[in-house]
């Protein structure tokens, strides 16, 4: 069964009567349980796709055209408020920054069961904070409790996007969208931290978008994947097929450049 | 803990300095204490002699000392100007009104300037914040001064909501007091209030283009539980700074408010002590603001900490 639908999504910044594209006539599916990749070079427009399927729009950014379908309800057809109760509950995202996604001045247990707190309003403190440090063992943080009551500050990079995931998921969401969570961690982290979202994955059969520029990340961890060009999804099928048998010039490319692999991070 | 030392000792260095340079600065100052003590017309011997009781022949360390030694105590010695009068006694009568019109300005200011600031910022771009912006740019370039005769004018003589030049001393009636200060009051904090909407709407704007703001809004926040739960913490921080500024500008700007209210204050007292070369008196409210002005900020360093977790860390 599909547990997200996107068609034909177009989004563009528009600044006066200037309109930018950003992202054209975007389509791809997800089965519920699937871990799917997304592969493209930087500004191919990732990034752009998944905050929309959050619902997180920056400034000028505008929704020209398209349906996102997610369990059977249409994201971009309901009111605010009903999107609200999506967000960080049945869907939730990890960022590409994980040294600064998490507020400086709130203690990590807050920041961890703050989903729950608006979610899950039926919960009283110490169920809260029983599921924030079931959570925060769920991503394999030694100390759990210590880590509750610590502030981000305290934290190294691998333990807050560890943090970050633990937030995104105490909700246990349908899907986790995880952009290019790991690009900007080391080697070693960025191998525990695919290998925890495959864990989750398995354990709870929660769906994974994971994105990457990374193909040989993109290799390791999904059967299927999705690769973005310009914002435009150029290519889609199994990681298999899109190795052996690349239809596009550019993912031939990609799949050329992967031993050069370069480690960037956004501003 | 350590943070608290450290603070704590750096506030005994910087006051031990102030002390040092405003001791260092009234002894350069040309003019004999034993002189004007005495008047021009007193003969020599007099005044050697007056030189001799008052100390003034000691070498400077040991003047300073003495100095030093009775100011920690609170003794500043004897007014020139009155005699038979202390600076302490001098002091004692005019710093409560000063200090209550300073902290009526800081509460106006604190109680005003933030809900306007966090309105402005919430509504940025759109009517109310772009009124205010008007508002506050107007306001800002108006002088204290200038703003207390205004006020004068209209509260004073056209609306009669007080009698100007009419003071009321603390112990006579403290209710009638407090209702004369509120004017003067307003005059400072006016200014400063718009200064700190204007601060605190670029502080709340700057902190909502963070990144753990969409974290925010990621998690289901509304926009006013991003404001509230998120953002604003984060926001005082700089404004924390500021106002801890705004403080020594708030008792400068009561040293000229106090004039055109005909407030008996530490800054009347001030100006007509410069006016008669009143040294040891000028020397005790110069020592008496800077002290206040590095004690708060001692304690906003304090307080700084427990908004601030960072700051624990880096010590
Ligand atoms: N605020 C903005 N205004 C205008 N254009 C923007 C804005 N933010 C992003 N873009 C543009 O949108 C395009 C897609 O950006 P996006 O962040 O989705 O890329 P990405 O695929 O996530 O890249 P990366 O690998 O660097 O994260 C880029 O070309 C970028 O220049
Ligand atoms: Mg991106």
């Amino acid at each position: 069964m599909k547990l997200l639908e996107v068609d034909n999504l177009t989004i563009a910044f528009e600044e006066g009567r200037e309109r930018q594209i950003v992202v054209e006539h975007a389509g791809f599916s997800m089965e519920k349980g699937e871990i799917l990749g997304v592969v493209g070079e930087s500004g191919s427009g990732k990034s752009m796709v998944a905050h929309c399927l959050m619902g997180l729009y920056k400034k000028n950014e505008k929704v020209i055209d398209g349906r996102i379908l997610f369990d059977g309800q249409s994201l971009l057809a309901m009111p605010r408020e009903e999107r609200r109760r999506i967000q960080g509950n049945t869907m939730s995202i990890v960022f590409q920054e994980p040294m600064t996604s998490l507020n400086p001045v709130k203690k990590v247990g807050f920041q961890v069961e703050e989903s729950l707190s608006i979610h899950r309003k039926e919960l009283g403190k110490q169920e809260k904070k029983e599921l924030a440090l079931q959570a925060l063992r769920d991503v394999e943080l030694p100390g759990a409790e210590e880590i509750y009551e610590s502030y981000p500050h305290e934290l190294s990079g691998g333990m807050r996007q560890r943090v970050m995931i633990a937030s995104a998921i105490v909700c246990r969401p349908k899907l986790l969208i995880a952009d290019e969570a790991t690009t900007a961690l080391d080697v070693t982290i960025q191998a525990q931290i695919i290998r925890l979202l495959k864990k989750l994955n398995a354990s709870t059969g929660m769906s994974v978008l994971f994105i990457s520029h990374n193909l040989r990340v993109i290799q390791e961890i999904c059967s299927r994947a999705i690769v973005m060009w310009q914002g435009k999804v150029v290519e889609q099928g199994t990681v298999e097929e899109i190795f052996r048998h690349p239809k596009e010039d550019y993912t031939r490319r990609l799949i050329a450049a992967i031993p050069t692999r370069k480690k960037r991070r956004n501003p | 803990m350590k943070y608290v030392l450290k603070k704590f000792i750096t506030l005994i260095i910087t006051l031990l300095c102030i002390s040092a340079i405003t001791f260092g600065a009234f002894s350069i100052i040309p003019g004999d204490a034993a002189v004007s003590k005495l008047g021009v017309n007193a003969s020599p011997q007099q005044v050697e002699a007056l030189r001799q009781e008052m100390g003034l022949d000691d070498p400077i360390l040991q003047r300073y000392g003495r100095w030093l030694s009775g100011a920690v105590r609170g003794d500043f010695g004897d007014s020139y100007q009155y005699d038979n009068t202390t600076v302490a006694s001098l002091l004692s009568d005019r710093l409560p009104v000063t200090a209550m019109l300073s902290v009526m300005s800081f509460l106006l200011i604190l109680v005003i300037a933030f809900p306007l600031g966090i309105l402005s910022a919430r509504f940025s771009g759109r009517g109310p914040d772009i009124g205010m912006n008007l508002v506050t740019q107007v306001i800002m370039a108006v002088p204290s001064f200038f703003l207390g005769i205004l006020l004068t004018y209209l509260f004073g003589l056209v609306l009669h909501w007080f009698q100007p030049g009419q003071f009321v001393q603390p112990d006579e009636d403290l209710g009638a007091c407090l209702c004369y200060l509120v004017f003067p009051a307003i005059a400072i904090a006016l200014p400063k209030i718009a200064m700190v909407v204007k601060f605190l709407r670029n502080s709340v704007l700057a902190e909502m283009e963070k990144d753990y703001v969409r974290t925010a809004y990621s998690r289901g926040n509304t926009k006013s539980s991003v404001l509230y739960r998120h953002v604003l913490k984060n926001a005082f921080i700089p404004v924390i700074t500021f106002l801890a500024l705004l403080i020594a500008e708030i008792l400068a700007g009561s040293i000229i408010v106090e004039q055109v209210f005909s407030v008996p204050g530490v800054g009347r007292l001030l100006i007509t002590a410069i006016l008669n070369r009143d040294y040891p008196v000028v020397q005790a409210v110069v020592m008496y603001v800077t002290a206040l002005v590095v004690v708060i900020n001692f304690l906003v360093d304090l307080l700084y900490q427990a908004v601030d977790p960072r700051i624990k860390a880096g010590g």
